[in-house]
């Protein structure tokens, strides 16, 4: 299934705005050849679970601004499991200190991104590390 | 005369030249030199002296000479006794005015003890869930003297509503409170997006609230119109003052349309602008804004009186343009951007903390930040001379340039019926996701530069110590609302909620009802739901 093109859930949890860096991956992504829904602002962890269900996407990214990230990353990974679906990969970014990071990799997420990464480095990570789920 | 295109031929494209695209940050491609034939405002007409109409030069005749600009630094983090901690400190440190900033909980009309409030208790700003919290906020803080100011916008009321009841608890009377309250939800829907109702009710009582202030809070400032999100979210400096003045433009036509005088409200409008990193860029933006903000309101409404005339804003730096790659250089780019802001003659300041992109600021952050203003203020000498760079032939032809594009917008923007339904069509929102994705590119392609980001990298980062909230807070405030919830008398509650649902159904003003509903214990969430209920709730449309 080479040429199956992936598809990518860029999705904003929490409660605050903060959507321009969403907005350029998830377009960024599109430019790269990639299947991309954009969920919107303020989803709940159920909302971006059921999203990537619905959507039958093979990879999620979350985008968290508000210091939420070491309560929305593992619900999500937790409900992803329950639905049977945790061979989507999880990748993030936005304010997460580095130590946050860490730990959220040990936890199972794949990436995450901080500010200043590039959209093209974003795309190439995307393009290398992520599968077909199957 | 010699004209520049002679110069331009004969001396400058003989001259090496660097390979770079000279723009602003916001890309608008400038001319190597500018002369008195790029300038087309006119002296009497145009420019003039500070303290006279059209204001370009500035609002007050004496500007800085009378009186420095107020330094007031934005905090708020944590519970309410731990800002209220930060507030003493920076008062104690020579800040003339508080500046406070909610959680997102607080922001978007949830309890604590909401689900959705869950890991945000606390972590952007202060978690306010009722009176009580707001009491604890301004403990020891003369609410007469010190002006406040707020930042929330669709959650506003009912923050104000708890001020005013905190401040008649106080013994102060509502007339000598005075202070701003951000209540911009146009921008909201363009930018910062934190909303609870779609554009029509939002706005109403954004209008709700600039009515009873007039008539009720008179020192207080019920909107201030903001610009800072927008550009936040990635706009251009033109987009950022055009789509700015167009949402002034429709809360002066709703306040109209209830029958208040624009001479009753208009002085009470205030301000809000980004300074970006494009000195003479932002210079001009903030000069231009005077001038056509000075002239809708005295040809579009009417103004008689010149304090209706007067664009006075606050301003900030840009958050969006530091860096968590070698975070000490943001010192330095919050020194220029405050420096446009005062040299554009800016009513008051906030100065980012170099560590801002990576977390909340530490207290020895925010003193530097603070400290920038004061070297500004009392070492550097420009704050001598009022609108020092008027009559640069650069400055003058950017503002000019500035104010021409940035009518082109709100002509624009009449033409398609005014804000809310410009926001309905989801313009100004695509104006600016293009613009910032523009912008991405041309720093992924190095056309621009980021110091650190994109050009002068190190391998290691030197870390610096940040700002770590305790997550055992939140659990604290949750049990604490909780406990509250439960001693309230519900039936005086409910009648409150009641008359609140009941104002949102008739039309009636609603920050009486409001006001009583707080003085009865009810919570940012609760009178949150009597909106959510009765005008429904807006979802993101996610344009990309």
């Amino acid at each position: 299934m080479a040429d199956k093109r992936l598809r990518i859930v860029v999705a904003k949890p929490g409660l605050d705005g903060h959507d321009r860096g969403a907005k350029i991956i998830a377009r960024a992504l599109r430019d790269g050849g990639f299947e991309v829904i954009y969920t919107g602002l303020h989803q709940t962890p159920e909302m971006i679970v059921e999203a990537v269900l619905q959507e039958d996407a093979d990879a999620v990214g979350l985008s968290v601004l508000s210091g939420a990230h070491m309560t929305l990353f593992p619900e999500i990974m937790r409900l992803l499991k329950e639905k049977g679906a945790d061979d989507v990969a999880v990748f993030g970014g936005g304010i997460i200190p580095e130590d946050d990071a860490a730990k959220l990799k040990a936890m199972g997420v794949k990436e995450i991104f901080t500010p200043g990464a590039s959209t093209e480095d974003i795309v190439k990570w995307v393009r290398e590390n992520i599968h077909p789920r199957q | 005369m010699r004209t520049r295109e002679q110069w331009f031929h004969e001396t400058y494209q003989r001259s090496t030249q660097r390979p770079a695209r000279f723009s602003t940050v916001s890309d608008m491609e400038l001319e190597p030199v500018y002369g008195p034939q790029d300038v087309t405002s006119d002296f009497d007409r145009d420019i003039g002296y500070p303290g006279e109409y059209p204001y370009t030069r500035g609002v007050y005749g004496s500007m800085y000479r009378g009186r420095l600009w107020t330094m007031r630094q934005f905090a708020g983090f944590g519970l309410a006794e731990d800002t209220n901690a930060r507030f003493h400190f920076l008062l104690s440190q020579g800040q003339d005015g508080l500046s406070t900033a909610f959680d997102m909980p607080t922001l978007m009309g949830y309890d604590a003890d909401h689900q959705r409030a869950r890991g945000e208790v606390g972590r952007e700003g202060v978690s306010v869930t009722s009176i009580h919290d707001m009491a604890r906020l301004f403990d020891r803080i003369p609410v007469d003297k010190v002006t406040t100011s707020m930042t929330v916008n669709c959650s506003a009321s009912i923050l104000l509503a708890m001020y005013l009841v905190n401040a008649e608890r106080e013994g102060v009377p509502w007339e000598r409170v005075g202070g701003t309250i951000q209540n911009d939800m146009l921008k909201e829907f363009i930018a910062q997006k934190e909303w609870i109702c779609p554009p029509r009710p939002a706005v109403r009582i954004v209008t709700d609230m600039i009515e009873f202030c007039t008539r009720k809070v008179p020192r207080w400032h019920p909107v201030s119109i903001s610009g800072y999100h927008i550009r936040e979210a990635g706009s251009t400096a033109v987009q950022e003052l055009a789509f700015t003045l167009a949402d002034g433009i429709c809360y002066v036509e709703e306040a109209l349309k209830r029958g208040l005088d624009i001479d009753d409200f208009a002085p009470r409008l205030s301000f809000f602008f980004n300074l970006h990193n494009d000195f003479l860029e932002e210079v001009a933006k903030l000069r231009a804004a005077r001038r056509i903000w000075a002239r809708l309101m005295k040809e579009r409404f009417h103004a008689q009186s010149d304090k209706s005339m007067l664009l006075r804003t606050h301003a900030q730096t840009a958050g969006a343009s530091l860096t968590a790659q070698q975070p000490i250089n943001n010192v330095v780019r919050v020194a220029i951007q405050a420096l446009a802001g005062v040299m554009g003659g800016v009513q008051s300041l906030h100065t980012n903390s170099m560590d801002e992109t990576l977390a909340l600021p530490t207290e020895g952050a925010v003193m530097v930040a603070l400290r920038t203003q004061q070297i500004i203020a009392e070492e550097s000498g420009v704050a001598n001379t009022i609108d020092p760079l008027g009559g640069s032939y650069a400055v003058e032809a950017l503002t000019d340039r500035m104010e021409r594009e940035a009518l082109d917008y709100i002509r624009k923007i009449d033409e398609m019926g005014g804000m809310i339904r410009a926001i309905d069509a989801g313009y100004p929102q695509r104006e600016i996701a293009d613009a910032a994705f523009h912008y991405q590119r041309q720093l992924e392609d190095r056309i621009k530069t980021v110091v650190g980001v994109n050009k002068y990298t190190v391998p290691e980062e030197m870390p610096i110590p940040t700002l770590k909230i305790d997550p055992a807070l939140e659990e604290k405030q949750v049990q604490r609302v909780r406990k509250m919830k439960q001693q309230r008398n519900a039936a005086r509650l409910r009648e409150s909620l009641r008359r609140v649902a009941e104002a949102c159904r008739s039309g009636e003003n609603l920050m009486e009802p409001i006001c009583e509903a707080v003085r009865c214990e009810a919570t940012v969430g609760e009178i949150s739901d009597v909106f959510r209920a009765e005008f429904g709730v807006y979802k993101d449309p996610g344009w990309l």
